[in-house]
């Protein structure tokens, strides 16, 4: 089949997607530098609201929650969701099925009814509302893209390998550490970025597991959206921004070498 | 004999494995909604659930006002969906048929936007659109209008906002489908003479079907429950299911009902996913995001 770039049509359509996409990034960057504190029009170039920032001690309270909840509902869900996908890869059980129905349940079923179920079960069984509940809800709704996308990357593995090892006399364990998970990597670490992704930029299951005190960054942000995001806000989100940019630009170019 | 002592040397491993997601999604998911399903037949007394077994809940989900809410988050739910597939489709179409190092460069560029938050972007959409926004102001200025338009706070906004959120889930599994596509099928249907209209809307679009169906549920599902698009988009006066749940469980604090509303929500989704397996869907295609 021919690879083209298409013609003008599909160029112009292309354009007005990326436009529709990008322009309300445009304006949150260009009035994160804006010297009137109403997001309404440019009156002019400041850095004011980025020195600002760094004194909104709430707001990077809340970016450093968002952060902690993020990594270690991460590390939680790549750890239990590696696990099983390797053991449910491997091994014939009873139940099998029910656990793959249930890892189905979250992705399904909207956001607001997860968060509502847990926010009932939290307080029915008088888990405090906080740090510690916001860690457990997000890794609840991570685990099973972890499984997943480790499902995808076992799907390719070849069991010879890890019967070569045991032959050699490696034990389960050093077989599954030195030949199968290097060998899984990939997939672990795509659905760990995967799982970290969904964590900071979740709203709707925070809004119900957050207890008084702990807010993220996103809920923040909601918070202050009835009253009015002021440019810090923006200033924050145009670094955040930056930096992912950066990181993705260098972890590329990491690929390519590696390859 | 030798399958038993195979079964017992493979239980250390596999309840390493697979018991602490199990236990996990037992306690977390299982639990969880069987409980709200129990709360759904429960009463209030205003201030706190009440065991008192009854089907007022669900009776209650009929009243009028409530119906007009399911009709008019439904409205919306669908004209996102509708306008997610014509945007997403021709764009995933594109993007397929592109060379292998602009499809890279069109798949990042496209996941950029979804690294700020969902929240700050709908913020910026309001400093476009609002009454005094970005575009009122050049409208203005450039004397096209002479009264600033109003699309803040309507319909037309919150559907913008959802579409704006949720075209990526679209856009991904089609592109998905057409870029698995057998090449060699087009290359047969031109040969026998169709022209690229007919081997689109007989051959191409068929077979990725289930990538536009599985998108269709990834969007639909989701809008109905996004109440804070609503909230920015709409300033609270397009009420969705969502907003309605989200008030039972914040302000109105009656938790009953609001597991009634989460039940319609379930038994509305199980019906799409059952019809979406019927008709061939994979699960896993519902999980690529």
């Amino acid at each position: 089949m021919k690879k083209k770039n298409g013609g003008a049509f599909s160029r112009i359509f292309t354009a007005l997607i990326y436009l529709f996409l990008y322009l309300p990034i445009a304006v949150i960057i260009l009035f994160s530098f804006n010297t009137s504190k109403m997001n309404i029009v440019f009156e002019g170039f400041t850095l004011d609201w980025y020195s600002r920032l760094f004194r909104n001690d709430t707001l990077l309270e809340a970016y450093g929650n968002t952060l902690l909840v993020g990594i270690v509902s991460t590390l939680i869900a790549t750890i239990i969701g590696t696990l099983a996908s390797y053991g449910m890869y491997k091994y014939k059980f009873r139940g099998k099925r029910i656990i793959d129905m249930l890892l189905y349940i979250p992705v399904v079923i909207p956001e607001i009814v997860l968060g509502i179920s847990l926010l009932a079960i939290f307080n029915l069984s008088q888990i405090p509302m906080g740090i510690v509940s916001l860690i457990i809800a997000h890794a609840t709704f991570s685990i099973p893209f972890v499984v997943f996308t480790v499902n995808a990357r076992l799907s390719g593995f070849d069991k010879s390998v890890e019967e070569a090892a045991m032959d050699l006399g490696a034990g389960r364990l050093k077989t599954f550490l030195t030949v199968t998970l290097p060998i899984i990597m990939p997939g672990v670490v795509s659905g760990a970025f995967l799982a970290f992704t969904l964590s900071v930029d979740d709203i709707i299951i925070s809004f119900f597991t957050t207890g008084p005190g702990s807010n993220t960054f996103p809920l923040k942000v909601m918070e202050l959206t009835k009253t009015g995001v002021t440019p810090d806000v923006y200033a924050l989100s145009t670094i955040v921004l930056i930096v992912t940019i950066v990181l993705v630009i260098v972890t590329q170019r990491e690929k390519k070498n590696a390859v | 004999m030798s399958n038993t002592v195979k079964k017992r040397r493979n239980t250390i491993p596999l309840l390493t494995t697979v018991s602490p997601v199990a236990i996990w999604l037992i306690l977390l998911v299982a639990a969880p909604l069987l409980y709200v399903f129990f709360l759904s037949f429960m009463a209030t007394d205003g201030y706190k659930v009440v065991i008192q077994f009854n089907l007022d809940n669900y009776k209650n989900l009929l009243n009028p006002t409530y119906i007009e809410i399911y009709v008019n988050s439904f409205i919306i739910a669908f004209f996102t969906t509708l306008i997610c597939i014509l945007l997403g489709y021709p764009f995933a179409y594109i993007m397929a048929n592109s060379t292998k190092k602009s499809k890279t460069i069109m798949m990042i560029m496209l996941m950029v936007p979804f690294w700020t938050n969902s929240l700050i972007r709908l913020n910026g959409w309001k400093t476009i659109l609002g009454k005094t926004g970005v575009l009122n102001s050049i409208l203005l200025n450039m004397g096209v209008i002479s009264e600033p338009l109003e699309i803040l706070y309507t319909r037309g906004a919150v559907l913008l906002g959802m579409v704006y959120t949720l075209i990526p889930y679209m856009i991904l599994p089609t592109f998905a489908s057409i870029d698995k596509l057998d090449g060699t099928l087009l290359e047969a249907s031109s040969d026998l003479g169709a022209n690229k209209l007919h081997t689109f809307l007989h051959v191409t679009l068929p077979l990725t079907f289930p990538g536009i169906f599985s998108g269709s549920i990834m969007i639909f599902i989701p809008s109905l429950g996004f109440f804070f698009v609503s909230d920015i988009m709409g300033g609270g006066k397009s009420q969705l299911i969502g907003n309605l749940i989200e008030n039972q469980f914040k302000a109105a604090n009656n938790w009953p009902f609001g597991a009634a509303l989460s039940m319609m929500l379930i038994a509305l989704i199980l019906i799409m996913v059952t019809v979406y397996k019927k008709s061939g869907g994979d699960m896993e295609d519902l999980g690529v995001m």
